[in-house]
């Protein structure tokens, strides 16, 4: 028997479900988050005077008496930091100057020995306000003699993709002109128009926002922080300080939970602002759960006005949408997100003639953040509803209805881009015949009302056309191999599935691979951000690249030392085998020593370090009139969800029954993380449609605690909720795997409210679907 | 400010420390006995980061007196692993991917060995009434439940 045939080869770790490489960490309590960090007796606290008005000038700030509070170290207001910053537009400052825009805007920062002290000191802050009148509608923002939020926006830097309109309290405005909608509604056999709302939600991690900043003595800024964003959150302050990106360093632990939140730049800057007044001292900020409900970022609002025609053969014609977004008070990945919602606006379905106008509105509100979905949980909640409705009036079964329209690849979709091969019929079909789709079941009481509905949905990662990635590969003596990434994982798996891809490419077991912790911009490579769902695809395609560049200098490497041609090589099993002459040489005696070359000639080779990156290099701009443009995103993740609930019609609440979850994500990694993004995605979008909103009176937040602001419980999930993967390879995709973190919670809410509506012929057209709406709409029908 | 002098066992060593008056158990675990896997995610006891056994019971910690716990015995999730040997509910939870964040990982532990420990035998329903004062936002609880129930099932 050779050598060759003695080693029991592994199978690849890729496409298997490998536990999490962060489990046992997490299990036994571990696993460092920003809270748990130790920082010595030098700490300091820091805590925020925030404004009580949704709208107000500042007319005076006295900060004497909190100053001379003994245990105070510093009080920074605006006039510390006087440069604005934000993510597309800067249209903000860290410390409010002028005005006040919403309830929580940091007005004045405490700095003192303790959190109880810099509390007591912010109540000793005095400022006089002028209260103006808030903006609090963002579809009454638009009127004439509306107030306005930012005066001064034409003075705001903007990215080129975004097109505020001074004068008014647009921050964005994204259209597209596709078609003729005006001459194609009179083909239309059917007509459908209606108002859609979709509240301001709150992401709620468990863990809530921490930052720890400190300026050291050579000027240079630290900033530990709960952060989805190390590398944005770095250019961010590096904008609002005028400052270089290496004179900022963050360093970001585990994150528990982020959803979003914890991207971009909210309470870690005030820390920073905070630590430049005290220097050689870090200076820790830990929102409250109360301000993490209204002070880090929230889901826009949106209102959305579509209207929808198709002929008599079921066959959409043409589609009119106007998006109101809810942004707050100022934007920061809010533009974007209207962008988003614009070019997506008609959903996966495959239109010719499409007017929209997403429209970024200023209010007083909250300060819209990207939230999971971004954008596309909000538009598919009407989207989906109106699809039903025009399905409902042809009398076409709402699956052959979605069937006929829906977007297949080599189709062109609403910006004129070709979609690539999508499999979201497979899930369309999949997904229905999962919970018996056309079979009538019975409720569990004589009071219940049971039906079932359906959704699709799309997403593209929306980010700027050149969002990068990158990765380094390390080789360590005993052959294990370290990566670094500037990724991070905040739940989603991301490690897990990184050292996968790395074993894979080496011959590995997984297990042989770390990944560098916390991701630390002085050390860890450089990566847009994790957002988007894009990391599985985007710094999957950076670590492939470094593990490869590993590995072709490994089998070079073998090859000059046994004389042999590369290509009879290969890594497997910890080992370089050859094929031909059937050598084989454990990884260990060379991938840091390198090997001898015969008769004492020397040595070649050395510590073996791969490196990659990865940018798309194929996203066009869209015009500016049309929204038309050759290819405006990386690609769409496509899925569907079916539902089956029950209606109890004496109290309005709503039972799942089960839930089939079905996506197209190109190719698992890991298919026990994908079906947990899928259940975790399912509650998340269940708990939102039936439960959630932040409720304001004139912007003024009244439920901020999870007593009066309901998640779903352990008690409230659906009886079973049914994972389907499906696997349509994306062609510049890590093994043809596209991102899926984001897409389990878009089409669930509409979902529920077509199963509501069939069960119950009541139909909610603003979100949440609670049960005192359901119950109160199906009195009126029966008093009607 | 009162100060108290208590003696009670941390994860099965004893302790006598001075507290403040007006100190959480949270407060007192995490700043002055570095035990971080206490986690602090509300401080009013809504959402069960914080959660250990006193007593056998599992409290919120953000909820109750340091000073309460004297002549107490509290249990955190370091002490669900004591000689290098993991709880069977943690290695449940590494199994079958009851872990998303991890950060509300610790007291969900402690939830269910509470639980485990007055039903050895709960049934899905019972497992998932003792987990709801622990909030969730990454799993949607199934692996959680899963993990539970596994670990219940290997202690037959």
């Amino acid at each position: 028997m050779t050598e060759v045939e003695r080693t029991v080869s592994a199978p690849s770790p890729v496409g298997e479900s490998v536990k999490r490489i962060d489990a046992f960490e997490k299990a036994t309590g571990a696993a460092p988050f920003a809270d748990d960090l130790q920082f010595g007796p030098n700490l300091l606290y820091g805590r925020v005077v925030r404004s009580p008005h949704p709208h107000a000038r500042i007319l005076s700030l006295d900060v004497s008496k909190a100053a001379a509070l003994p245990g105070v170290r510093a009080v920074v207001t605006g006039d510390n930091c006087d440069a604005r910053f934000g993510l597309y537009l800067r249209d903000r400052y860290i410390f409010c100057r002028d005005k006040v825009r919403f309830v929580g805007d940091p007005v004045v920062g405490v700095v003192a020995i303790s959190e109880t002290i810099a509390e007591q000191a912010c109540r000793l802050v005095e400022v006089e306000y002028e209260v103006l009148d808030p903006v609090v509608d963002p579809v009454r923002a638009l009127d004439p003699g509306a107030p306005l939020l930012h005066e001064n926006l034409a003075d705001y830097e903007v990215a080129d993709f975004i097109d505020p309109k001074p004068g008014t309290n647009i921050a964005n405005h994204f259209k597209v002109r596709k078609g003729n909608v005006a001459s194609a509604w009179d083909e239309c056999e059917v007509i459908v128009e209606r108002e859609f709302r979709v509240p301001i939600i709150q992401h709620v991690p468990i863990e809530p926002h921490v930052a720890v900043a400190e300026l050291d003595r050579s000027g240079r800024y630290t900033l530990w922080s709960s952060s989805q964003s190390p590398f944005a959150q770095r250019n961010l302050i590096a904008q609002a300080l005028e400052l270089s990106q290496s004179d900022i360093r963050v360093i970001a632990p585990y994150v528990g939970g982020g959803f979003g939140s914890k991207a971009g730049l909210s309470a870690e800057g005030t820390a920073v602002v905070m630590a430049m007044s005290v220097p050689g001292h870090p200076v820790k900020v830990r929102l409250t759960r109360e301000e993490e409900f209204f002070c880090a970022f929230v889901r826009q609002g949106l209102v959305a006005k579509t209207r929808v025609g198709a002929n008599a053969q079921g066959e959409i014609l043409a589609m009119k949408t106007e998006y109101y977004w809810d942004a707050g008070a100022y934007t920061e990945y809010g533009v974007n997100i209207a962008r988003a919602a614009g070019y997506s606006s008609t959903g996966p379905y495959r239109i010719p003639n499409v007017e929209a106008d997403s429209y970024c509105v200023y209010t007083n509100h909250p300060v819209g953040g990207p939230m999971r979905g971004f954008g596309m949980p909000e538009i598919h909640w009407g989207i989906e509803q109106i699809m039903d409705i025009v399905a409902e009036e042809l009398e076409m079964d709402k699956v052959e209805f979605r069937l006929k329209n829906v977007l297949h690849g080599g189709e062109q979709n609403v910006t004129g881009m070709v979609m690539h091969p999508i499999g979201l019929s497979e899930c369309i079909e999949k997904a229905a015949r999962a919970i018996n789709w056309g079979v009538d079941e019975p409720p569990s009481s004589p009071y219940a009302r049971r039906s079932k509905g359906i959704a699709v949905s799309w997403k593209a990662p929306a980010m700027p056309p050149n969002a990068g990635s990158s990765a380094t590969v390390r080789m360590n003596e005993d052959a294990t191999v370290t990566v670094a990434v500037g990724g991070q994982e905040i739940g989603q798996g991301t490690f897990t599935v990184m050292a996968q891809m790395v074993a894979g490419v080496l011959g590995i077991p997984v297990d042989w691979v770390q990944i560098s912790t916390p991701v630390d911009t002085k050390y860890s490579p450089y990566e847009w951000q994790t957002v988007a769902s894009r990391l599985t695809w985007s710094m999957g395609n950076a670590v492939v690249a470094a593990a490869q560049d590993a590995r072709r200098q490994i089998l070079e490497l073998a090859a000059e030392h046994w004389n042999e041609d590369i290509e009879h090589l290969d890594l497997r099993d910890g080992q370089v085998i050859s094929y031909r002459s059937e050598e084989v040489l454990p990884l260990q005696n060379l991938v840091v020593y390198g090997l001898p070359l015969p008769d004492d000639q020397g040595w070649r080779g050395g510590p073996i370090l791969g490196q990659g990156s990865f940018m798309p290099g194929y996203v066009t701009s869209l015009d500016n009139e049309t929204g038309q443009g050759t290819r405006a995103v990386v690609h769409y993740t496509t899925g569907c969800q079916a539902v089956d609930l029950e209606v109890d019609t004496r109290t309005g609440k709503v039972k799942i029954h089960r839930i089939a979850s079905a996506f197209d994500v190109g190719k698992a990694i890991n298919p026990e993380q994908v079906e947990a993004q899928m259940q975790g995605g399912v509650v998340q979008g269940a708990s939102t449609a039936l439960f959630e909103q932040l409720i304001r009176h004139n912007g003024v937040p009244q439920n901020a605690s999870f007593t009066d602001y309901r998640i779903a419980t352990s008690v409230d999930i659906p009886d079973e909720i049914i994972p389907i993967i499906v696997e349509v390879p994306q062609d510049d995709g890590p093994w043809g795997a596209r991102g899926v973190g984001e897409h389990p919670m878009i089409p669930t809410a509409p979902a529920i409210a077509n199963a509501v509506s069939a069960a119950t012929g009541v139909r909610i057209f603003d979100l949440p679907i609670s049960a005192e709406k359901i119950y109160l709409e199906m009195q009126k029908e029966r008093s009607g | 400010m009162k100060h108290h002098t208590i003696s009670f066992t941390l994860n099965g060593t004893h302790e006598i420390r001075d507290v403040r008056s007006n100190l959480t158990l949270l407060r007192f675990l995490r700043e002055q006995l570095g035990v971080m896997g206490v986690k602090s995610g509300c401080d009013t006891g809504e959402c069960g980061a914080c959660t250990v056994l006193l007593n056998g019971e599992p409290v919120n910690a953000c909820l109750v007196l340091a000073a309460e716990i004297d002549g107490g015995k509290v249990i955190t999730v370091e002490g669900l692993s004591m000689d290098d040997q993991l709880d069977p509910l943690q290695q449940t939870f590494i199994d079958h991917n009851g872990i998303q964040c991890g950060f509300c990982t610790p007291g969900v532990l402690i939830s269910a060995k509470a639980l485990l420990t007055r039903n050895p035998h709960p049934d899905r329903d019972e497992i998932k009434d003792a987990l709801r004062g622990n909030l969730c936002r990454c799993t949607g609880y199934v692996r959680m439940i899963d993990a539970v129930e596994a670990a219940a099932k290997e202690g037959n």
